[in-house]
């Protein structure tokens, strides 16, 4: 199955129960298939006049406590920074699919990295994160879906999957999980008509007043500590006794694992450290992944914008280089190789 | 003794922060009113706006959810899609409605979305301090047009209800104002009319309100109240614009 139509059956699958999107290449194969299947699914599909009305659609479905989703690429996604911003202070789940394209501006339709900065950095304007989710094929995909709308409903916050060109376009097999039937219950907070029987439910994220502002955002981020705690998630490949550690998300991490396979089957002591998270970026298991090693080596399809995070997160205890592809050129398995030996000198 | 004139039970007892003279609180009342009378108020959910009237979350008395800058009728067609047994409207101030908006505005009314919208047109962004809105009228002057709306480099003033009116989507477009006592009755039957309209799943329903803002316009709470009359009336004439279900009745 095709990457794009593998996330919509899953979103389907765990209780989505609306998709609001906008026609952008390379992420229309979801649309689509959300076009088909929704209704069927007793769900919602609607196309928005605008990325910025899809996104505050999924606004307004979320706070009435369903389980809505909106997808774009890059360009798109720039677009919804505003609703997920108001999603955030207004402490509302929701998944977004970000199946990355080069840019700046309108790039191009190839597969890129190059929203790495604006997923885990700066997703809005204000004080917030969102949790980012980096998949590296098509069943992690389907199984990163249902992660992320719990984890979406479980910390009130928008959750993305920061998928690319490459993964939304490619097909693998794949199985799907048993359609869920029972979901969480919203009722205390969701804005869903309160029958006289309560008092009236506030969405908001409007506060005028300083210091309650403050201790709302202070107490969002208690629960960005705990989702820091306990959420992180990365895969370590041969890491083990390795000298150089190759770190790479999705799908360059995909190529990065074929040139670390080939460097390993010709005796070079070199590992994998793939992110599952983005944010929040898994410190400890790249510690875990680097303890013997001399040296990293980033591999992204961006000018290098993971590799922040590497060096903060092992402290710049070893150097850091750097190898990327952009604007939608994929590196191959041959160049990072290349990159490998250039690194180790060669077998060890 | 028999109580004859009370709070809706819709509009929470607490003090507003609109200015003296403002139409906010008409138009509340009037919405809180229509809410009260239909039984809807446990079944309703509003849809508020960025503007003067962005803290009606604490008024009204169903569950509310503030909407990004001119984004309310997007919101509101997320919740309506999803809880289609539900009662949505948007409170939505001319800037909001009319200016960042507009494509929210005209696609939620050409998709025919099952909303009321209530919009209030003061000709000016009052909260941020009086800045001409896409409604200000010619030569008005504000804060960003201090020697009056120039139409050469400024544009001419919207007409929402006259530009809705053409969608096919839109059930009912009218404009009423807040002036006389006549014509708040007047604005409480386009209020009510919307409201069944959406119980009859009869498409989009927008009234559009001619309201004050004495503390920008500069003018006495009673002077506003002219200025409605004998300025914004004639740029904004009052009127059903489009009610299809008047269409539907005479075609009987």
């Amino acid at each position: 199955m095709k990457g794009n139509e593998a996330l919509a059956e899953a979103a389907i699958r765990c209780g989505c129960k609306c998709f609001f999107g906008y026609p952008i290449t390379p992420q229309t194969e979801l649309s689509a298939y959300m076009a088909k299947r929704m209704e069927k699914a007793g769900g919602v599909f609607l196309q928005a006049e605008s990325e910025i009305a899809a996104i505050n659609m999924v606004l307004g479905a979320a706070s009435t406590g369903v389980r809505a989703m909106t997808s774009s690429s890059s360009p798109g996604v720039s677009l919804k920074a505003e609703g997920i911003s108001y999603m955030a202070g207004s402490d509302l789940p929701a998944v977004i699919i970000n199946v990355q394209r080069g840019g700046p501006g309108l790039g191009s339709i190839q597969p890129a990295q190059s929203d790495y900065f604006q997923a885990t950095k700066a997703m809005g304007h204000g004080d917030f994160h969102v949790l980012v989710y980096a998949p590296c094929s098509v069943q992690e995909m389907v199984d990163t879906v249902t992660l992320a709308f719990d984890k979406a409903d479980e910390y009130r916050m928008p959750v993305m999957i920061l998928a690319d060109g490459l993964l939304g376009q490619m097909m693998e097999p794949v199985t799907f999980p048993e359609p869920k039937t029972e979901l969480p219950d919203k009722s205390d907070w969701a804005a869903c008509g309160h029958k006289n029987e309560r008092e009236h439910h506030i969405i908001n994220s409007l506060f005028l007043d300083a210091p309650l502002l403050e201790a709302k955002v202070k107490e969002r981020f208690e629960r960005y500590r705990l989702v820091e705690e306990n959420e992180t998630d990365a895969e370590l490949y041969m890491c083990e006794d390795a000298e150089l550690v190759v770190t790479a998300y999705g799908a360059s991490a995909r190529v990065a694992k074929s040139a670390v396979t080939k460097a390993r089957a010709e005796g070079i002591k070199v590992g994998l450290f793939r992110p599952k998270t983005l944010w929040p970026f898994p410190v400890k298991e790249i510690k875990e992944a680097t303890k013997d090693a001399k040296k990293i080596l980033d591999v992204e399809m961006s000018m290098g914008q993971m590799i922040y995070d590497v060096k903060l997160a092992t402290e710049c205890r070893i150097p850091v280089e750097f190898f990327g592809r952009t604007g939608g050129v994929i590196p191959t398995p041959a160049e990072i190789y290349d990159e490998i030996k250039k690194l180790t000198g060669g077998a060890q | 003794m028999a109580v004859v004139f009370d709070r809706p039970q819709a509009l929470l007892d607490v003090p507003t922060h609109f200015c003296p003279g403002c139409g906010h609180g008409i138009v509340h009342r009037l919405v809180c009113e229509v809410l009260d009378e239909m039984g809807v108020l446990g079944e309703t959910i509003g849809v508020v706006p960025v503007g003067c009237s962005v803290m009606s979350y604490n008024y009204f008395g169903c569950d509310v959810i503030e909407a990004p800058h001119g984004r309310a009728p997007a919101v509101a067609t997320g919740v309506k899609r999803t809880n289609p047994d539900k009662v949505v409207f948007t409170y939505q101030g001319d800037g909001d409605l009319a200016a960042i908006g507009t494509a929210e505005t005209v696609h939620s009314g050409t998709r025919g979305e099952n909303i009321v919208i209530i919009f209030i047109n003061n000709t000016t962004y009052g909260m941020t301090g009086g800045q001409m809105a896409p409604t200000t009228l010619p030569g008005q002057v504000t804060q960003t047009t201090p020697f009056g709306r120039n139409t050469d480099t400024a544009g001419f003033p919207i007409r929402m209800c006259e530009l809705m009116s053409t969608l096919s989507g839109v059930a009912l477009a009218q404009r009423v104002a807040i002036d006389s006592v006549p014509h708040i009755r007047e604005a409480k039957k386009a209020i009510r009319k919307a409201f069944e309209n959406q119980k009859a799943k009869r498409g989009l329903s927008i009234v559009e309100v001619l309201s004050t803002c004495p503390t920008n316009w500069g003018l006495s709470p009673e002077a506003s109240m002219k200025f409605v009359q004998e300025k914004m009336i004639p740029y904004y004439p009052l009127g059903v614009y489009k009610d299809k279900a008047a269409e539907e009745e005479a075609a009987k």
